[in-house]
């Protein structure tokens, strides 16, 4: 097959990121990092079966400023993840693929993701400090 | 009697003719995700403190242990579907073979190190 480099014309750099397609790049990309997270919580449970002082070290890292930072992120990528991966399940099964629809639809899993992941962290912070 | 060229067939050029099991089970494990994953959070949240001591107590419960092994075995078996999808888009030839069969054992390998921690814990 002939592999000869021809030019292209621009595509990302100039064209208006229409919300849909930057939902769906997200919708991968946070897929990508929410496996970290799942091999972080395997290691968590191996931690509790065996050492508790590896577990110990772990919880550390994640109570300082940049393991909640992280952590917190990394709820919002679960969420994101999750009602985006409701959206794809709704159209699998057929429905909302009007241009007004897909716009509506991913303008609330954004606003529910928000909301999810405040509930989440403010139910966690109630339950540390009480 | 088929229309296509020999080499073609070598090749494996053309369609796949499967991939609806893969969609259908990457929607399944989609599904069984979305109650395990939003009761995880939250009650990964309201553990509070998260002292070993608390957290082994919680990992101790019934329910808990068998809704957490359900969590890590369809968590990565969605991932591994995910993750098998996104090579296959950007990454070709012998290196893509390579990725997936990785990709693939590591799955394996933290699902079921996940699993043998909870029942150590819980039995």
């Amino acid at each position: 097959m002939a592999n000869l480099e021809r030019p292209l014309s621009p595509h990302l750099g100039i064209y208006k990121w229409p919300l849909a397609m930057a939902i769906s790049i997200l919708h991968r990309i946070t897929g990508v990092a929410l496996t970290i997270g799942a091999v972080l919580m395997v290691a968590i449970f191996i931690a509790v079966a065996s050492d508790p002082e590896f577990y110990e070290w772990i919880r550390g890292y994640l109570a300082n400023k940049i393991g909640k930072t992280f952590l917190i992120l990394w709820t919002f990528a679960l969420f994101l993840h999750l009602f985006n991966g409701i959206r794809h399940l709704f159209w699998d099964a057929g429905y909302g693929f009007e241009k007004s629809t897909t716009t509506k639809s991913g303008v609330w899993v954004i606003i529910v993701t928000f909301i999810l992941t405040i509930a989440v962290w403010g139910a966690a912070y109630y339950c540390t400090n009480v | 009697m088929s229309l296509r060229t020999p080499l073609s067939e070598a090749k494996g050029l053309g369609s796949a003719k499967e991939g609806a099991g893969h969609w259908w089970l990457q929607r399944l494990t989609a599904i069984a995700l979305i109650p395990l994953v939003i009761w995880l959070a939250f009650a990964v949240a309201m553990l509070g403190d998260a002292s070993y001591e608390t957290v082994l107590a919680w990992l101790q419960t019934p329910y808990v242990a068998v809704l957490l092994i359900l969590l890590v075995a369809a968590t990565f078996y969605h991932t591994q579907l995910g993750l098998q999808v996104i090579v296959e888009d950007y990454v070709h030839g012998w290196l893509k073979i390579a990725t997936l069969i990785l990709i693939n054992f590591l799955c394996i390998v933290f699902a079921v190190a996940g699993i043998v921690a909870l029942l150590k814990i819980f039995l």
